[in-house]
């Protein structure tokens, strides 16, 4: 079989009917349209719908798909306005025009981000603007026990807990960037998002699981 | 106490230095900025210590792409191909 990672190759193979080249592509990005598609919409059964139709959707385009991104974002494209046509469809308000939209200060403000976002530490955990070193630590975190210590299950339920919790926004783009490793030009490309506000999204949503792992990994293991 | 114990560049507390380290991480940086974040996290062991944070979270959040395979089921699967099948038919066949 040819190099199906190839773009080219695989689009030629896909319009000629290649009915392997299709179920390989299937196994290679359903679990992850999976995933995303979990970010946008309130269930994991109406991801997966989400998911079918996207597929379907990918079928009746192959014809029209015409290389100017790759084949992986035009799929993704294609999940993404299938998961915005099923919101509105469902009457849910997803403002989809301003989901991604944002600023990209440091400090609060990120429009389609949640709660106001207070920083990666507490106010508290800093001196205040009377200190010689305002800023600086008051009281510096905790090292962290060595990683091996943790049994993995648990660790990966503290993080898909913190993940659950997340604002949309940065829920997609951390599922995308951290989960499913893909770069912050194809995030950006994706999503229509600057880099600015793409990195304080990715940031926030690092900061909330920083703080989720935290009680336990500051413990000492016996 | 980390960060106050030498001295740590008045130019860059430690409360701005953690709301950076995914530009640093993504290398969202001019030089200058680097050079200035280096040198805090070479002499502040809690800016360290949170630069090493997050490299744990990146990596523990990594692991979930294993983890959570849920790929269509052969049902599904099959019924996609089936999909495939009627709209694009083998070349020649």
């Amino acid at each position: 079989m040819d190099d199906l990672s190839d773009d080219q190759t695989l689009v030629a193979a896909l319009r000629a009917g290649d009915e392997q080249a299709f179920a390989w592509l299937v196994q290679r990005f359903d679990a992850s349209l999976r995933r995303t598609a979990r970010t946008f919409v309130p269930s994991q059964a109406v991801a997966d719908e989400v998911v079918q139709e996207t597929w379907l959707g990918v079928i009746r385009g192959l014809d029209r798909f015409e290389g100017r991104s790759s084949l992986k974002t035009w799929i993704f494209q294609i999940l993404i306005n299938t998961a915005r046509t099923r919101g509105v469809r469902e009457h849910r308000s997803i403002p989809f025009s301003s989901f991604f939209a944002g600023d990209g200060d440091a400090r609060g403000g990120a429009a389609g981000d949640g709660p106001r976002y207070e920083g990666a530490f507490p106010e508290s955990r800093f001196r205040g603007p009377d200190d010689p070193w305002p800023g600086h630590w008051a009281t510096p975190p905790t090292p962290w026990q060595p990683d091996e210590q943790f049994d993995r299950k648990a660790t990966l339920e503290l993080v898909r807990e913190a993940i659950q919790h997340l604002p949309p926004a940065q829920r997609t783009v951390l599922s995308l960037r951290d989960i499913d490793g893909w770069t912050s030009v194809e995030v950006c490309a994706l999503l229509e998002i600057s880099a600015a506000n793409q990195r304080v999204l990715l940031h926030r949503a690092r900061a909330a699981v920083r703080a989720h792992l935290e009680p336990s990994r500051t413990e000492v293991v016996a | 106490m980390s960060g106050v114990a030498e001295t740590p560049p008045p130019d860059l507390p430690c409360r701005e230095l953690v709301e950076v380290v995914t530009d640093y991480l993504d290398g969202a940086m001019t030089a200058e900025q680097v050079a200035r974040v280096d040198h805090h996290l070479a002499i502040c062991a809690g800016c360290a210590e949170v630069l090493a944070q997050w490299r744990t979270v990146i990596a523990v959040t990594g692991e979930l792409r294993e983890a959570d395979v849920g790929a269509a089921t052969p049902a599904v699967q099959r019924s996609l191909v089936a999909a495939f099948r009627a709209a694009h038919p083998p070349a020649g066949g």
